[in-house]
């Protein structure tokens, strides 16, 4: 075997004809791993990932259902795995080794999916170009010069390079869906609530969720059921019963509505990226759905309210790296000086920077201005997402105003790298799930469409996506590197 | 709203970080830029609206109080920087004086 087949269905379909087996899918992107140029991976754990690839063929010699059986994938390296290093991309965890795994890590090892290692991130997930890692930049595998998006770059590199079958990351303002728009892959961020945080190192809480970058729609929504469920260790998951999220794949969007906003077609947006994505809305006109123009006024102060209330719960999240319990200590001559200088050196530029902008807008006299404030406008987003929901089943719009950009271009400009994720950060401020899927090439570098559903209306949401799927070949581009 | 450099060392002191003086004038700057563009909020009528800390349906999860296994002293002091573990406890700088 040459190269992983493209998608989870395919190679369950090979293991259950004998045509390969797990170990084999397991060596197949480790090899594919350990050859990668794009910086992808901060660690690759083969021992483990043969071990677990043993294991699968034992089952599914046994008859095993599972589709993730015998399946490689890469962690994000803000998940926690037990025994193996976790980094989240910064130093102040040098030498972290979990004593135990993240819920969603334990549900795929009990999926029997086999875990190749661990992949390159923002550090702390808080970048949109993966140029925050403390361990250097991920290149874009369709052109090397340009970022893959973030902070889940390492994660959308490893699906969209062929070196696994899916990933997990992460996604506080769009850190999947962003650089699965960047990559030409699907990404997906549930609705929050669906997919447990723990053992997930924490970044502001009342938006993480944990989701999959994968080659096809029918893929993302495989890992979704194995990831959604209650969990008891983390009180935000719903208690709600386990959902075949696939029902709906093939059902097609006759007959549906379908909203664009036009606060997301902006000035400022690439030429290129508007293109592809109205030929998208076109294409899904075409299947039978209906376009409405809709109306979500506020989107503009999505970006306050989000480098608001991110900052804010980042600062107090990671007020834990103090150099006492684990990773980093830098001594000083006295404990609050051991602090200041573990934190001091721990931390990369742009987790400094938040920290400052989040305690800030957490201090005395300016809590109410701008923390509460936020909170208070975050209500109001919430309630036009829910106004526009009683009007259309779904809500189409691009992922991203561009395509990938040059490594180094916005690094010194903060509110310009911020602006990527206008288009994503509202769907975590309102607890909403959306999904990127690739809808074509602009000056050769893939475009992201987005669809978000009303919460917990996952299966609309794929439906949507899978029917786009089938009626373009868009998804089936792959970078050179992977062909 | 513009920050100054005393604003910049006040927070950082909260924040318990050590910063360098570049990364002091760096910040201020850039701290500035971005707190301009937080400032348009203040243009959104709030008066009636209450504040959302979480999207979540829930509240007050409670569950059965059953004794459940976690990690041994080891396990959970084996994370301990280079000295920073003292037989069953982590070890810390004195912060009482006068003893």
């Amino acid at each position: 075997m040459k190269g992983l087949p493209r998608t989870i269905i395919e190679a369950a379909a090979m293991l259950r004809r004998r045509e390969t087996n797990a170990l084999e899918l397991a060596e197949v992107a480790l090899r594919a791993a350990h050859a990668d140029t794009f910086n992808t991976w901060l660690l690759l754990s083969d021992e483990r990932a043969k071990a677990q690839a043993r294991a699968a063929d034992e089952r599914l010699r046994a008859g095993d259902a599972s589709l993730l059986c015998g399946i490689p994938w890469a962690c994000k390296d803000i998940i926690g795995t037990k025994g193996v290093a976790t980094t989240a991309g910064s130093k102040i965890l040098e030498g972290y080794v979990p004593p135990y795994s993240a819920t969603v890590v334990e549900r795929l090892d009990a999926a029997g999916a086999v875990t190749l290692g661990k992949t390159n991130l923002d550090e702390f997930a808080m970048g949109s170009s993966n140029e925050n890692s403390a361990f250097g930049p991920v290149k874009n595998p369709w052109r090397v010069d340009r970022v893959p998006g973030g902070s889940s770059g390492g994660s959308a590199v490893a699906v969209a390079a062929g070196q696994a079958l899916f990933a997990l990351g992460t996604d506080t303002g769009g850190s999947i869906r962003q650089p699965a728009a960047l990559t030409g892959v699907v990404g997906m961020k549930p609705t929050y609530g669906r997919v447990s945080r723990y053992g997930v190192v924490a970044f502001a809480s009342s938006l993480d969720q944990v989701g999959p970058f994968t080659n096809s729609v029918e893929d993302s929504a495989i890992v979704c059921e194995a990831l959604f469920g209650r969990d008891p260790n983390d009180a935000t998951t719903m208690p709600l019963p386990s959902e075949d999220l696939r029902r709906e794949l093939g059902r097609g969007v006759k007959g549906m509505r379908l909203g664009v906003p036009k606060e997301f077609f902006i000035e400022g947006m690439e030429k290129g990226v508007e293109r592809a994505v109205r030929d998208a809305l076109r294409e899904l006109e075409r299947q039978g759905a209906q376009l409405v123009d809709v109306s979500l006024s506020l989107t503009d102060h999505g970006l306050a309210v989000y480098y608001l209330i991110q900052p804010a719960e980042a600062s107090a999240n990671l007020a834990r790296y103090d150099g006492v319990r684990y990773g980093l200590r830098v001594q000083g001559p006295d404990l609050l000086e051991t602090y200041r200088r573990t934190r001091g050196k721990g931390f990369g530029p742009e987790v400094k920077r938040r920290m400052i902008l989040g305690t800030y807008a957490l201090s005395a006299g300016y809590y109410d201005a701008y923390y509460v404030k936020a909170q208070k406008v975050r209500t109001l987003i919430k309630q036009e997402f829910d106004r526009v929901f009683e009007k259309v089943d779904a809500i189409v719009t691009p992922t991203s105003p561009t395509v990938a950009f040059k490594i180094g271009q916005k690094v010194n400009d903060p509110l310009s790298m911020y602006l990527n994720d206008i288009f994503t950060l509202p769907v975590n401020i309102s607890g909403l799930p959306g999904i990127s899927l690739p809808c074509g090439l602009s000056d050769g570098l893939p475009v992201g469409l987005q669809v978000i559903a009303n919460s917990y209306q996952e299966a609309t949401m794929f439906r949507v996506a899978a029917a786009y799927e089938r009626a373009t070949n868009h998804h089936e581009l792959r970078p050179e590197v992977a062909a | 709203m513009p920050i100054d450099r005393a604003t910049i060392v006040h927070v950082a002191d909260l924040a318990r970080i050590a910063l360098t003086e570049e990364e002091i004038e760096r910040f201020t700057g850039q701290l500035s830029v971005v707190l301009d563009a937080v400032e348009r909020l203040k243009a959104v009528d709030t008066s009636e609206i209450s504040p959302t800390a979480s999207t979540l349906p829930l509240v007050g999860v409670q569950r059965d109080d059953v004794i459940r296994p976690g990690l041994t002293t080891d396990e959970a002091l084996a994370n301990a920087p280079k000295g920073g573990r003292d037989g069953e406890f982590f070890r810390v700088q004195e912060i009482l004086e006068g003893r």
